[in-house]
């Protein structure tokens, strides 16, 4: 954090001196395109309730970018490495049951666990490295370089285009998996593609929030959204648009106080849930002393 | 996402949504092949070597409403496999629209087995059915080229607008599938399953689970759609009573065996004592309600039904449960009979 940060009466200029800084242009450039990609595949995460999954997938984000750090190189390998591999972990042993949710949710328990230590391992093995375990946990925006960008938009390009291409069938599959398997819809196929894009994610997300807080981005502008409207293209862009606005309003926060930026992309979304679910709340209240008035005319 | 990807996908998206609509205002087998929609000649399925049912001999003609009657367990849904060509017949000759089951592809609605959304899920009735129409299409529509598509994706979204009225479900369908009542969830899912214009609609127990104004209603519905579609319906049901006015043809599936004819040839008391190869009496109540006594099952019953459908234990104790649910039952359906809507009925229980 720059020490002659804080905010002063002039926000504009305030924002102007932080745009002067190449950390913080690349931190915003990183923050948009994992904010984007995180909405639109949390989108479905939220949808199929795939949340537990996508929480441990995210979750071997920390020994992989640990074991990097252990290994000497670059911790987006380690991340992209561990959570891809968590993602085709479970999609490969879940493959073998018969798709029992039960089944599923212990097999991602266990893997869940396992990576949780293997984290604990890595950061043991590296000894001088314990400062660094905060910010693989709740993240950092800082040290983000024009190489990370470049790897970050490569790979949010590949998941989006893929999503593109298999989002219709996915949402038939997902809404509605007896009929979509008896149209010939290859849903197994498919969750296990989505996994892996899944995976892929929440290695993106995780370089920026953190293992522990993936869920800022990946989960919450998603199920914000979704309370709002039921309507399946709004609510992908009303995700997008939440996900962006708490990115950057998280990015700034962070850069005038002292606390991190995982805190902050945090507690924004879960302020937009809430208001999103007290809307909710009133137009269903609304709603139904309508019904009410409608039945009380109807009647006499 | 490239716009040039989007732009492809919503191109190949409208043409194929177009090659689903032609035959506009189609008349009884008009531009078809002149075939039955469903014919089975001693048609037989086993399971796991077991024989579950045999010799069925069964022509369905385009717009006829057709129900699959039977025992819990005696392989109802197993004919519905073989029907959509998931399960070969084990003997006989089975033909869905003059071909080799499961080719036909969109000439078929299918409904499956009782499924019903999460009261969390956060997407529309509307959605829904429309993604009966192209969910198995590769890439996305792109948000709005609704405004200046081609009229291919306006008759698209008019099919699904149409179907939706045609059930009656213009009321709830643009709200969330979870927060709809069971009648309306399923009112959605006839809708998803005839928005291609089938020929063909195959039902798997869709008032299963419905309370009885409900059932009464879904079943006029279905009667209806029949006739006014066009569209041949093979529907598997519990119970007869609800179904039994718009009826044109029934098959008794019995353990080992089949009889299949109009319901006033195969629901009497000699055509089910033979098929069951045990007394059996058909009784009909005052309002038209038929009541099956004394067979392994009687169709009435609204028990649990898989307490029976454990193929290969013992069937005599299966039996033995039957007969005294039967004797408990018996108040109950008078009851259930003073308070049914009259037949035709297809107006929406309040929730």
């Amino acid at each position: 954090m720059p020490a002659d940060s804080g905010l002063s009466w002039n926000l504009l200029s305030d924002i102007d001196q932080m745009w002067k800084l190449d950390s913080m242009v690349n931190a915003y450039r990183a923050g948009t395109i994992v904010a984007v990609l995180a909405a639109v595949v949390g989108w479905f995460v939220v949808l199929r309730r795939q949340t537990f999954v996508a929480h441990t997938v995210s979750l071997a984000g920390f020994p992989g970018a640990a074991a990097a750090v252990f290994l000497g190189v670059s911790a987006s390998w380690g991340y992209f490495g561990f959570c891809i591999g968590a993602a085709a972990v479970i999609a490969a042993l879940a493959r073998s049951g018969k798709g029992g949710m039960a089944e599923e949710s212990a097999l991602t328990g266990i893997v869940q666990s396992f990576t949780l230590a293997c984290g604990m391992l890595f950061v043991a093995l590296y000894k001088g490295f314990l400062n660094g375990v905060n910010s693989l946990l709740f993240g950092s925006f800082l040290g983000v370089t024009p190489g990370d960008i470049a790897v970050l938009a490569a790979v949010a390009a590949v998941v989006l285009l893929a999503m593109a291409l298999i989002g219709r069938p996915l949402l038939f599959a997902s809404v509605d998996p007896a009929v979509a398997d008896a149209r010939g819809v290859p849903s197994r196929t498919l969750s296990l593609l989505f996994l892996v894009l899944l995976g892929a994610t929440a290695a993106e997300v995780s370089q920026i929030t953190g293992s522990l807080l993936v869920f800022a981005l990946l989960v919450m502008p998603a199920a914000t959204a979704q309370r709002i409207t039921a309507r399946p293209g709004r609510s992908l862009v009303l995700s997008v648009v939440f996900a962006l606005a708490v990115t950057w309003f998280g990015l700034g926060a962070a850069y005038f106080s002292p606390y991190p930026i995982g805190f902050w992309i945090t507690t924004f979304a879960f302020g937009c849930y809430l208001l999103a679910n007290l809307y909710g709340f009133v137009v269903r209240w609304r709603g139904a002393g309508r019904r009410h008035m409608v039945e009380a005319l109807g009647v006499s | 996402m490239t716009a040039v990807d989007a732009v492809d996908a919503v191109n190949t998206d409208s043409e194929a949504a177009a090659a689903l609509l032609d035959g506009e205002s189609r008349v009884c087998n008009a531009g078809n092949e002149p075939v039955a929609v469903v014919e089975l000649r001693g048609a037989s399925a086993s399971v796991a070597g077991r024989t579950l049912w045999g010799g069925v001999d069964l022509t369905v003609e385009c717009g006829e409403f057709v129900a699959v009657l039977g025992p819990n367990g005696v392989g109802k849904s197993t004919l519905v496999k073989v029907l959509l060509g998931v399960l070969p017949a084990a003997a006989g000759e089975v033909r869905v629209l003059g071909h080799r089951p499961g080719t036909a592809g969109a000439q078929i609605g299918y409904l499956p087995q009782r499924r019903s959304f999460d009261a969390s899920l956060r997407i529309r009735g509307i959605d829904v059915v429309r993604l009966g129409l192209d969910g198995d299409r590769w890439g996305i529509p792109l948000p709005g080229t609704r405004r200046f598509g081609g009229t291919k994706r306006r008759e698209a979204d008019a099919r699904v607008r149409e179907v939706i009225e045609l059930v009656g479900a213009s009321a709830y369908a643009h709200r969330a599938i979870g927060e709809c009542s069971g009648g309306e969830q399923q009112r959605l899912l006839i809708a998803q399953a005839l928005v291609r214009k089938p020929r063909l609609l195959v039902l798997d127990e869709p008032l299963d689970s419905l309370d009885l104004p409900n059932q009464a209603s879904v079943a006029a519905l279905i009667g209806r759609i029949s006739r006014s579609e066009d569209v041949a319906v093979v529907m598997v049901a519990h119970d007869v009573n609800p179904i039994l006015p718009y009826l044109d043809r029934v098959v008794y599936l019995a353990d080992g065996g089949a009889a299949s004819g109009t319901p006033e040839e195969v629901i009497t008391t000699e055509t089910l004592s033979k098929l069951f190869r045990t007394p059996v009496e058909v009784l009909r109540a005052s309002d038209g309600r038929l009541v099956v006594v004394g067979g392994p099952e009687a169709p009435v019953m609204h028990s649990d039904r898989h307490a029976g459908a454990l193929v290969g234990g013992d069937g005599r104790d299966a039996d033995r449960r039957a007969t005294d649910r039967r004797v408990t039952d018996g108040r109950a359906s008078d009851r259930r009979a003073a308070d049914r809507r009259p037949a035709g009925s297809e107006a929406d229980d309040a929730r």
